[in-house]
């Protein structure tokens, strides 16, 4: 089963009114790989994500994970079947701790109800031990920036670049086999920068994560990228190695225009 | 490394930064040192302290404590009040599931503590002559409350915030109507009864005559035995609670709150957990309301309409939404001085003391927020000073203006002591009392209108500040201490508002931040 790819895309269409923002998009995601969707605003790329992810049903065409169709399930069906997905605007749960937000997003892959809960069955005590575990390794992940003290704090709380970190944590404590990330490193200092650069490399050799990413930022780009994929208004324009889309004449041309002498 | 703010570590272990490999201290000004301000505060740690004591034992104090107020007390009275409070404290605590936990605004929650005391009154009284057993009808009710919740619960798949707010009104105002007119029910042009149509909840009559609850051959009629029956199921509720706050459903809930979008794709199934918090609390208000409904005997229409909603989310939102201790102090903080402050009630001493309540909080309020101190000193003795200059000149001029008495509530009871001598001394007690002081009261609102409103410098008003206590001081003397009976709702909704604007968050709530 290793050829069949982790993620396939076929001839997938999306229209709000008249305007279409996915036209007849076909890509795939192999399995371990880090692909990159590129693109100037308003290429569609978080639509892409909000499509994959069941935010939107898809005008025609397919998703498939694993070979198996995940369009028209409930978003959260989506990712039990692992994917999980960051927000290119945060969207943390402000007003819970650190640790909770990760913990919260445990809930696909775990089972304690109501009763049991309240109950406090010896089962739902081990997968609550279970959950806890998870999100101090998840949040481990990112070195002392969201251990310790900070676990109990409210996300509120945190700097920006943390805020983007603890996403990733909480989207990491899904259990995807895919992740999407919808620019990490969006606000991020040079620094933060270079350092969402490696992390994003860690997440696949250590996490063993499939990462689909969107991202602005060339360098980090360049520096995760095995496969760039480059939109414009809903359609790839270029697929490739990073060299070979960065000089790929359509891609300039989406993003900086057209020379004069060429616009006649 | 040279330490250039050596005065700032007063607080700190005596270890300085980075030399401890083990646990490193935090360095001043940084993040983690400011964000552990709290541990080196005296009261903080305290509270850490008090905190390390598992919080079963401080709950089982407070239902050992609670337990013996029965035994303590003979007075019906105050027995009486303390179930009305657990049954609002039971309900808040249902409310919060919905409202305080997952955020939805769920306004039709009056009508299922109304369909638990309804369902309840029908299967055991003479209306239809059913009389189950006690227990069999209280599970069988709160789970058939819990299912008339989901149903109603399905209107926030697509409704979020005021919407949902609205409709869920509508099926509580719908809920009313079906009682007030629930006595001539027909079905199919009518194929019932003898005018073609049946009676069940006896239309604006309510159900009289509902069977107190029964265990066997034990019957419970005293206040006492509900007042324990509330007691052990708020006991219950709260217990479990507790433990569903911190597991896998609670923190559902309160993702979705956060954001709902973000909680779905994070894997949690948002529909249904709103649905199931629908459900578990409207199962708590129809459980509360069968012992409503045994409690006073019978059931009212009346009873379930929206005051008594506002009621029950006053006492959710003054104590904190999502704070489970909260909820409960909120309705003991709005039921109890309530009670207490009705003048003919054997819990008030409101004609003898509470008169004098408002001298001490017109003080400590300057003295709390009045600053420099000088200020603050200078408006008590203004105000003081103002009070017997005008009577002194009244008593020259009108001498009819100081010949009232000095008055007191319908009790009759004329005040006397140190204090109603100051009184006496110091406002003008007319002998038409009553018209003077709704002339005072009016004059108060408008000299506190002009105070905020004027754009004077703050000096200038604080000079005027003793005029306006005065001021105020007559209206209460002459007018609002007679009329307790209004002015005890009075005084609640202004320590509400006070609350509100101090405490925004509740009593216990935590502190929320929307947009950052």
């Amino acid at each position: 089963m290793n050829h069949q790819p982790l993620l396939r895309i076929a001839g997938l269409d999306k229209s709000f009114g008249g305007l279409s923002v996915i036209g007849g998009l076909d890509m795939e995601v192999a399995q371990g790989e880090i692909v990159s969707v590129i693109g100037p605003n308003g290429a569609g790329k978080t639509t892409l994500f909000n499509l994959i992810t069941g935010i939107y049903p898809p005008d025609g065409g397919d998703i498939l994970l694993e070979g198996q169709s995940i369009v028209g399930l409930d978003p959260h069906e989506i990712t039990k079947r692992g994917i999980a997905r960051t927000f290119q605007t945060l969207r943390l749960f402000l007003n819970m701790s650190v640790k909770e937000n990760v913990m919260a997003a445990a809930h696909s892959h775990t089972h304690a109800g109501i009763i049991r809960s309240m109950l406090r069955t010896p089962g739902q005590r081990r997968e609550e031990k279970a959950i806890h575990t998870l999100a101090e390794e998840k949040l481990a992940f990112f070195g002392q920036r969201l251990m310790g003290y900070r676990w109990n704090q409210p996300a509120y709380s945190l700097s920006y670049a943390n805020r983007r970190r603890l996403e990733i944590a909480r989207a990491m404590a899904a259990e995807p086999r895919l992740l999407l990330l919808d620019e990490p490193a969006a606000g991020m200092n040079p620094v933060e920068t270079h350092e969402i650069t490696e992390l994003i490399g860690r997440l696949r050799t250590e996490g063993g994560y499939t990462i689909l990413v969107i991202e602005h930022d060339m360098h980090v780009v360049e520096g995760v990228s095995d496969r760039v994929i480059a939109l414009d208004h809903g359609v790839k324009i270029a697929e490739g190695s990073f060299e070979s889309v960065a000089t790929d004449e359509r891609v300039i041309e989406a993003y900086l225009g057209l020379r004069t002498s060429e616009t006649k | 490394m040279a330490d250039e703010t050596p005065d700032l570590r007063a607080g700190l272990p005596a270890t300085p930064a980075g030399e401890q490999p083990g646990e490193p201290v935090p360095r001043i000004g940084h993040d983690e040192w400011v964000a552990r301000a709290g541990e080196r505060i005296q009261t903080q740690r305290m509270k850490e302290q008090l905190g390390r004591v598992h919080w079963v034992v401080w709950f089982a104090i407070a239902v050992t404590v609670l337990a013996f107020v029965p035994v303590i007390t003979s007075d019906q009275y105050i027995i009486r009040v303390g179930a009305d409070t657990l049954i609002y404290a039971l309900l808040a605590l249902g409310l919060n599931v919905a409202v305080g936990w997952a955020g939805l605004l769920d306004l039709a929650y009056v009508a299922f503590f109304g369909f638990g005391a309804y369902s309840y009154a029908l299967v055991s009284s003479d209306k239809f002559g059913q009389h189950w057993p006690t227990y069999a009808a209280l599970p069988a009710i709160a789970v058939a409350t819990g299912f008339v919740g989901l149903v109603l619960g399905l209107s926030s798949w697509r409704l979020a915030g005021d919407y949902l707010a609205i409709v869920t009104l509508f099926f509580a105002q719908i809920f009313t109507v079906v009682l007030l007119n629930g006595d001539k029910i027909s079905l199919l042009g009518g194929v019932f009864g003898v005018d073609g149509s049946v009676d069940i909840t006896g239309g604006p009559n309510g159900i009289a005559g509902v069977d107190a609850f029964h265990f066997g051959s034990h019957q419970a009629s005293r206040v006492s035995a509900y007042f324990w029956i509330a007691l052990v199921m708020a006991a219950v509720v709260f217990f479990f609670f507790v433990l569903l706050d911190d597991s896998r459903p609670g923190r559902a809930w309160r993702s979705l709150r956060e954001d709902n979008l973000a909680a779905e794709l994070m894997g949690m199934p948002v529909d249904r957990m709103k649905l199931l918090a629908f459900g578990l609390g409207a199962s708590v208000a129809g459980l509360t309301g069968t012992v409503f409904a045994a409690l006073n005997l019978g059931v009212y229409p009346q009873t379930f309409d929206i005051p008594f909603l506002i009621t029950i989310y006053a006492m959710v939102i003054l104590g904190g939404a999502g704070s489970l201790v909260g909820v409960v102090l909120g309705a003991a903080a709005i039921n109890i001085p309530l009670e207490a402050l009705r003048p003919e009630t054997s819990l008030s001493s409101w004609t003898s003391d509470g008169r004098w309540l408002f001298y001490g909080v017109v003080i400590a309020t300057i003295l709390a927020k009045v600053r420099p101190w000088k200020w603050a000193i200078g408006i008590v003795a203004g105000t003081i000073g103002v009070g017997f200059a005008v009577r002194a000149i009244f008593e020259a001029a009108w001498p009819a203006t100081v010949h009232g008495h000095l008055l007191s509530s319908s009790t009759g009871e004329v005040p006397s002591g140190v204090m109603a001598g100051f009184i006496r001394h110091y406002a003008l007690l007319p002998t038409s009392g009553e018209t003077f002081g709704k002339w005072a009261f009016v004059a108060l609102m408008l000299s506190v209108c002009l105070l905020v409103v004027l754009p004077w410098r703050r000096e200038v008003k604080y000079c005027c500040l003793p005029f306006v206590i005065y001021i105020a001081a007559l209206a209460w003397e002459n007018l609002l201490v007679p009329e307790s009976t209004t002015t005890r709702l009075m005084l609640l909704g202004a320590l509400l508002v006070v609350l509100m604007i101090e405490r925004p968050q509740g009593l216990l709530g935590k502190h929320r931040v929307e947009v950052v």
